[in-house]
């Protein structure tokens, strides 16, 4: 057949067979591409160009006293974790942490649903986060002192403050999204109440949750190490906050440097391998969040 | 056909169902004194323009809404919550449960509608995937699927609850004309199964070729404007000349010319 011979007139209907296959119409990325969409590579450079830069102000300025080397930061981290010193308080930590975090978490949880099944519920959860959202932890620690001295409970307590209001915000949030046809549905399959909540509205309403549970994470995290600097040295083991202040204390920059550093390695890790975790087997494998 | 007996009792009675919902601003009254009756086997349909309730309609029918008025009763037994006797198909396309594969979205509606074991339901949920040609995506979650293929999941899980009437609100609006047309043949095989089902469209030609029944609305408010029978044929009838759909046409829409008489 001649296309450029056909004229308008002689155009015929076509039809083609075409064998019922499946055609494979993917191409694979090449190594950069496949290299550069690994998301961990990517801030692994930025995290190595940092250290970099850090290592050689340090060698620059030349005074461990004031501005310790990356060197000299990951040796004194070295040290605390190989005597265990820093590991004992890093545990510490966590171990107030998960009180406090699970402790406020469940009240966030509670509010919510609260929340969701009454309008006087929801005005509360309002009212309070709206109120309390944006008083800083740190006023609480008169306060906490007062009620509760000197020690792990008073820790908890600001905590819970620091984590309860940014997580049940979220959750609410999440809960008021939940479309009305998959409420609808739910009833339709005879849930109500309780059994809706937790079998609809809150897996529906997930990717919201964990973005709370991510700010209240660091929220808590970052609360946590602030109180242990006032209430550590009657807390047991004092914690990280206790540690950072107490090396500052006897002029230990380096030691300093390590306790920030563990700080900072600790959240990264329960953000990347915790989180990021739940949310590859969860809201990502269900297209509810790229 | 398993067309009912005209002696026995309707499967389901609305009863002069006046329908109000209140907006922020005001109360809008969706239907007015609607009455009619389903019997078992019918695929009943709920016919007419937006704005004459049909979809409110059905909600109450589902149990989503009180009516303000009259009373909708299922075998006898008033309507007061929605329940698995009525499982309902949306039109939206969020109507899976995006955190369940395709069967196990159908396995839900039966372990928590119908309280069966979860191997059972499994088992049924497979049959009934299988039958509306989708066992290649049983274990897919919906994100994965199309337009059409997330209807046919809705489709299944509602027809495996083996529900009284099965509610279908638009179910292939929002589908594209092929896809559609493909889904109304694959509704009519299904007449074997001889579940009661209504079916709410805008579209004459679609309650022409599904219905048995149809009810024609008007809107603002919704009242019933006429019953007619369908065969499924768009046919001329000898007494007026007219096409089936030219005279449900004419009745939905004349109003428009005629100057009301009360």
């Amino acid at each position: 057949m001649e296309p450029s011979a056909m004229t308008m007139q002689e155009r015929r209907d076509i039809i083609h067979d075409v064998p019922d296959v499946t055609v494979i119409s993917e191409r694979s990325l090449s190594v950069w591409e496949r290299l550069y969409n690994i998301d961990g590579l990517r801030r692994g450079v930025v995290i190595v160009t940092l250290a970099l830069a850090w290592e050689s102000y340090g060698r620059w300025l030349n005074n461990p006293l004031l501005f310790p080397t990356f060197g000299q930061t990951l040796e004194a981290l070295w040290v605390g974790l190989s005597t265990g010193e820093l590991t004992r308080h890093i545990l510490a930590s966590l171990q107030t942490l998960l009180i406090g975090y699970a402790a406020g978490v469940t009240l966030a949880v509670v509010l919510a649903m609260a929340a969701t099944t009454s309008r006087i519920g929801n005005d509360l959860l309002t009212t309070l986060t709206s109120m309390f959202n944006p008083l800083p932890a740190i006023a609480l620690f008169p306060l906490a002192l007062i009620w509760f001295g000197l020690g792990v409970s008073s820790i908890v307590f600001v905590l819970i403050h620091s984590v309860l209001w940014a997580v049940a915000l979220n959750t609410n949030a999440g809960f008021r999204g939940v479309s009305r046809t998959l409420r609808m549905v739910g009833r339709n399959c005879g849930l109500s109440g309780l059994s809706l909540i937790g079998k609809v509205i809150l897996p529906a309403a997930l990717p919201s949750v964990l973005s709370g549970l991510k700010i209240g994470w660091a929220f808590a995290w970052r609360t946590l190490i602030a109180a242990e600097m006032v209430f550590g040295v009657a807390s047991g083991d004092g914690g990280l906050g206790w540690f950072i202040l107490q090396s500052k204390n006897s002029l230990e920059t380096p030691s300093v440097f390590a306790g920030l550093l563990a700080v900072i390695i600790v959240g990264l890790l329960v953000e990347l391998l915790l989180f990021r975790a739940i949310e590859r087997s969860t809201v990502e494998r269900w297209g509810m969040q790229h | 056909m398993t067309s009912a007996n005209p002696t026995t009792a309707a499967l389901l009675e609305v009863k002069g169902v006046t329908l109000q919902y209140k907006t922020d601003r005001s109360q809008v009254t969706a239907t007015f004194r609607v009455s009619f009756a389903v019997f078992a086997g019918d695929r009943y349909v709920l016919l007419g323009p937006s704005g004459c309730g049909k979809s409110t309609l059905l909600k109450a029918i589902g149990g989503y809404l009180q009516p303000s008025e009259g009373s909708v009763e299922l075998a006898g037994r008033e309507i007061i919550r929605p329940g698995p006797d009525r499982m309902m198909v949306f039109q939206e396309f969020d109507q899976l449960f995006p955190w369940l594969t395709v069967t196990q979205n159908v396995a839900f509606a039966l372990t928590n509608g119908v309280g069966m074991s979860r191997e059972h339901a499994i088992k049924k949920a497979r049959d009934f995937v299988d039958r509306v040609g989708l066992s290649k995506f049983a274990d897919t979650f919906p994100h994965a699927l199309s337009g059409g293929m997330k209807a046919r999941v809705a489709i299944a899980r509602g027809m495996s609850v083996e529900p009284a009437i099965l509610l279908m609100d638009e179910p292939f609006a929002a589908l594209d004309a092929l896809t559609r047309a493909q889904m109304q043949d694959d509704l009519l095989l299904c007449r074997q199964t001889a579940t009661t089902i209504i079916f709410v469209t805008h579209s004459i030609a679609e309650a022409i070729k599904l219905g048995n029944r149809i009810l024609l609305l008007s809107p603002h408010p919704g009242r019933v404007k006429a019953e007619l029978g369908s065969d499924g044929r768009d046919d001329i009838d000898p007494a007026d000349g007219l096409k089936k759909s030219e005279r449900i046409h004419r009745l939905l829409f004349s109003e428009d010319r005629k100057p009301e008489s009360d």
